[in-house]
């Protein structure tokens, strides 16, 4: 085989405050190649991509480049305010001859560049006002467009809707056939075997493997990545939830007629006590608006939601009074306060009730946090570790904490294992089978048709913001699901 | 798929006319109070109140140009008020060795403490708000010491070539004016159209991301404090050359008047965002309703502040209704 690295790095050690990070770490890019780099969350795959782009200098070990490196990460990092074109060329505009910015032509350059990725938007509007899925897509014709000889895509898909993935996936084959190497971070299985020809796996700052992907069976593969054996893998599966709970009792939640145009159209829902109810449908079929119509965050044209019979008032505070509480979807911008401990975090929205006279109990406090650490198994040195160092499957639990401290009866569940990695979706996933299994009523929502029909007892299909199919039992499968979205998107959906 | 987001709203007009609105609120309001005092004070029109309003603007506005960059990158200078007073006094005091160095004198010292202001908030991270009220007792203290607590006042000459710059016209409007739009229409070209600009912008729109996307970000922090402290020592320098001596009771509380008139001006207190139009029409608010009360004569002095103040609040709230 041909060795032409571009990247080469042996020996790497890196520490953060006495935790080691990476341990001896030794990798290779070749050029030309589509480099998989897998491991869960906290497995240092962050801090190897930080020492590769050199904001990290490692304690020990040699890194030898050959070659300019461009970065996409999981979140945009471009400047929202402005404009398309001025995020494209930012550090690198086209000037005129009296050396100032060319405006025109760089808003002609940006138009005529972002086209070859299927982006039509006016580029001289705020990046902000593009949708996730095209700002992606715009920092990644910006790292491309720089000239890179590597570029490295940490969760690029993790935030795109299926059709964008595919665009995404086609630019990546593009580069590839370019001579550009990639480093390809994911956790999406079927993007990795679909693309990539190489595969690094770290635990817990150890290379554990390097080698061709094709040859290492999917199984074979998450074994190296959570240190399971196959077997214990096959005997449990890669989704932790357990069996159906078995509710017959009367619903504790009913939403009736949810209305707001042009988002939902009508809108039932029902949930009895320890049932966990699924929302299928793809983006923007009104899955997260029908959640937040429940707890009252979306204005309203008509309906009316029932919690235990009683109609509830349709404020968020009166939700929240009512017993309901909602994982939001971006635990970033409406849920974590990066820079308050654990405990701060995990005690915000129960401080009404553990406070007298505006006085905070602080031992109530620590007993309250101790119970949800332990049994969130939320990882965390000390209950005052800032939230920020947390992995995002811990920083999602603790989220979870937070609203579960408050007791809700009702649950709803915005993408909860969304960018968190596999070991901690499992544990996710179970805490949420076990908190149903408590009598807790679960929404949830889920862009993974695996994961809603592993773990829902029920599921209402959404498209176009009305309910498509309300699916059980013998009906919760693949198909079925599939063929409520919707015949005519079929190929979208089949790739959710 | 060649439809651009722009054109699919459904009213194209009133979209528009609300953009304008938003994007141009300072400035519709001015021209509303321009016209309404035109109307109702008839002196308010004479070319002499005109010039007067223009030459009492370009101070502020010299000093707002500064602030403008120093709030898109996101941070604040409180220190321009008593720079502002210093570079005067340090004008007045190197008139006697000359035109150069009454001029040099101030932008260099001024200068110099906000590239400290800059170095201070870039490299070791701390609040702009605390390092330049730091730097704004520093300079006020500064000037108090070398005028034996304002016992001393420099006078300059008055046939003295400095002078000139400060007092001298072109039409009868005085030379500042010139000197603040020179430097209002070549900040907003290094705004808008320099790679310097682009990275102010970065900076104050999202710090992380400009990092990651190679701005050099502590870099551009410290260019615009010092260009800030820069232009508050030659507004100084200017207003002692119209005074022609170094007043030390100036330029308190300045520094929230530039502030005011900038974010007047549409530029986000949180950065990201402003222009240098802006920031112009700001001071041209400001500075009318000033006149204004001063035109109705009847209202004691304290009261002024209250008016302008109450008014400022309007103009802010009307724009935040209009950008909804």
């Amino acid at each position: 085989m041909p060795t032409d690295p571009v990247i080469e790095v042996a020996g790497v050690t890196k520490t953060f405050a006495g935790v080691r990070a990476l341990s001896d770490v030794d990798f290779t890019l070749q050029r030309g190649e589509i480099h998989a780099l897998v491991g869960e969350n906290g497995a240092g795959k962050s801090t190897l991509i930080k020492v590769l782009t050199g904001i990290h200098t490692p304690d020990a070990g040699s890194i030898t480049r050959n070659g300019n490196i461009s970065t996409i990460y999981q979140e945009v990092n471009l400047v929202p305010l402005m404009s398309v074109s001025a995020n494209l060329f930012l550090g690198r505009e086209p000037r005129n001859r009296f050396g100032l910015i060319d405006r025109a032509r760089r808003d002609a350059d940006a138009a005529e560049l972002l086209r070859g990725y299927g982006i039509t938007a006016d580029v001289s509007s705020p990046l902000g006002t593009l949708a996730v899925g095209e700002q992606q897509m715009v920092a990644l014709a910006r790292a491309v467009d720089a000239e890179a000889d590597v570029v490295i895509m940490d969760e690029p898909t993790s935030s795109l809707e299926p059709r964008e993935v595919e665009t995404l996936l086609g630019v990546v084959r593009k580069l590839h056939d370019e001579g550009i190497a990639i480093i390809y971070v994911s956790h999406r299985m079927d993007e990795l075997y679909r693309i990539c020809d190489t595969v690094t796996v770290l635990r817990d700052g150890v290379n554990v493997h390097s080698g061709p992907l094709k040859e290492l069976p999917r199984i074979e593969l998450v074994s190296l990545m959570l240190g399971r054996s196959v077997k214990e893998i096959e005997r449990d599966g890669t989704t932790a939830f357990g069996e159906d709970h078995h509710a017959d009792a009367q619903p504790v939640l009913e939403a009736r007629d949810l209305t707001s145009t042009p988002r939902i159209n009508g809108v039932n829902v029902s949930i009895r006590p320890g049932e966990v109810v699924g929302l299928a449908g793809l983006l923007g079929s009104g899955r997260t608006e029908t959640a937040k119509a429940i707890i009252g965050a979306l204005p309203l044209n008509s309906g009316t939601v029932l919690v235990a019979g009683k109609p509830v008032a349709h404020t968020v505070k009166a939700a929240t009074r009512a017993g309901i509480s909602m994982l939001a979807e971006d635990r970033k911008t409406e849920g974590i306060i990066p820079n308050l401990s654990v405990r701060e975090n995990i005690v915000l929205a129960a401080l009404p009730r553990l406070s007298r006279f505006g006085v905070v109990s602080r031992s109530k406090q620590d007993r309250i946090v101790d119970t949800f650490v332990r049994r969130l198994r939320i990882k965390v040195s000390s209950p005052e570790q800032k939230v920020a160092e947390l992995s995002g499957g811990n920083q999602q639990k603790v989220l979870l904490a937070r609203w579960l401290c408050t007791e809700p009866k009702i649950l709803l569940l915005d993408e909860p294992t969304r960018g968190i990695d596999v070991g901690a979706k499992a544990e996710v996933q179970a805490l949420i089978d076990e908190l149903a299994r408590e009598g807790l009523a679960v929404l949830l929502i889920s862009s993974e048709l695996d994961e809603l029909l592993d773990g829902s007892d029920r599921i209402v299909v959404l498209r176009d913001g009305a309910v498509a199919g309300e699916l059980e039992g013998d009906q919760l499968t693949r198909e079925h699901v599939l063929n409520a979205i919707a015949a005519e998107v079929m190929d979208d959906a089949d790739s959710l | 798929m060649t439809t651009t987001l722009t054109k699919s709203g459904p009213t194209p007009t009133k979209a528009a006319r609300t953009k304008v609105l938003q994007r141009q609120g300072a400035a519709v309001a001015l021209v509303l109070m321009v016209a309404v005092s035109w109307l109702v004070f008839p002196r308010f029109g004479s070319l002499d109140n005109l010039r007067d309003l223009a030459l009492q603007g370009s101070f502020l506005a010299i000093i707002a140009i500064g602030m403008t960059f120093v709030i898109i990158t996101g941070g604040i200078d409180l220190s321009v008020g008593s720079l502002y007073a210093l570079g005067g006094v340090l004008a007045a005091w190197g008139s006697q060795y000359g035109f150069l160095a009454a001029l040099a004198l101030p932008l260099v010292v001024c200068g110099l403490i906000g590239l400290v202001n800059g170095l201070l908030i870039a490299k070791t991270n701390m609040a702009p708000f605390i390092v330049t009220l730091a730097s704004l007792l520093f300079a006020r203290g500064l000037l108090l010491a070398i005028t034996d607590e304002g016992a001393n006042t420099y006078k300059i000459d008055g046939d003295s070539a400095f002078v000139e710059l400060g007092r001298g016209t072109v039409a009868g409007f005085g030379y500042p004016i010139f000197v603040a739009a020179v430097l209002a229409v070549l900040g907003g070209m290094v705004l808008n159209r320099t790679n310097f600009g682009q990275n102010v912008f970065a900076t104050g729109g999202a710090e992380q991301s400009a990092v990651l996307l190679g701005v050099p970000v502590a870099k551009t922090k410290v260019l615009v404090y010092t260009m800030s402290g820069t232009l508050a020592g030659l507004a100084g320098a200017l207003t002692a050359a119209y005074l022609q001596s170094g007043v030390t009771v100036i330029g308190v509380g300045l520094e929230l008047d530039a502030i005011a008139v900038v974010v007047i001006g549409g530029t986000l207190l949180t950065g990201g965002m402003g222009t240098i139009l802006g920031t112009v029409i700001g001071v041209g608010l400001i500075k009318v309703i000033q006149n204004v009360i001063n035109q109705i004569g009847t209202l004691d002095s304290n009261y002024q502040s209250v008016v302008s103040g109450v008014f400022l609040l309007v103009v802010v709230v009307l724009q935040r209704i209009l950008r909804r």
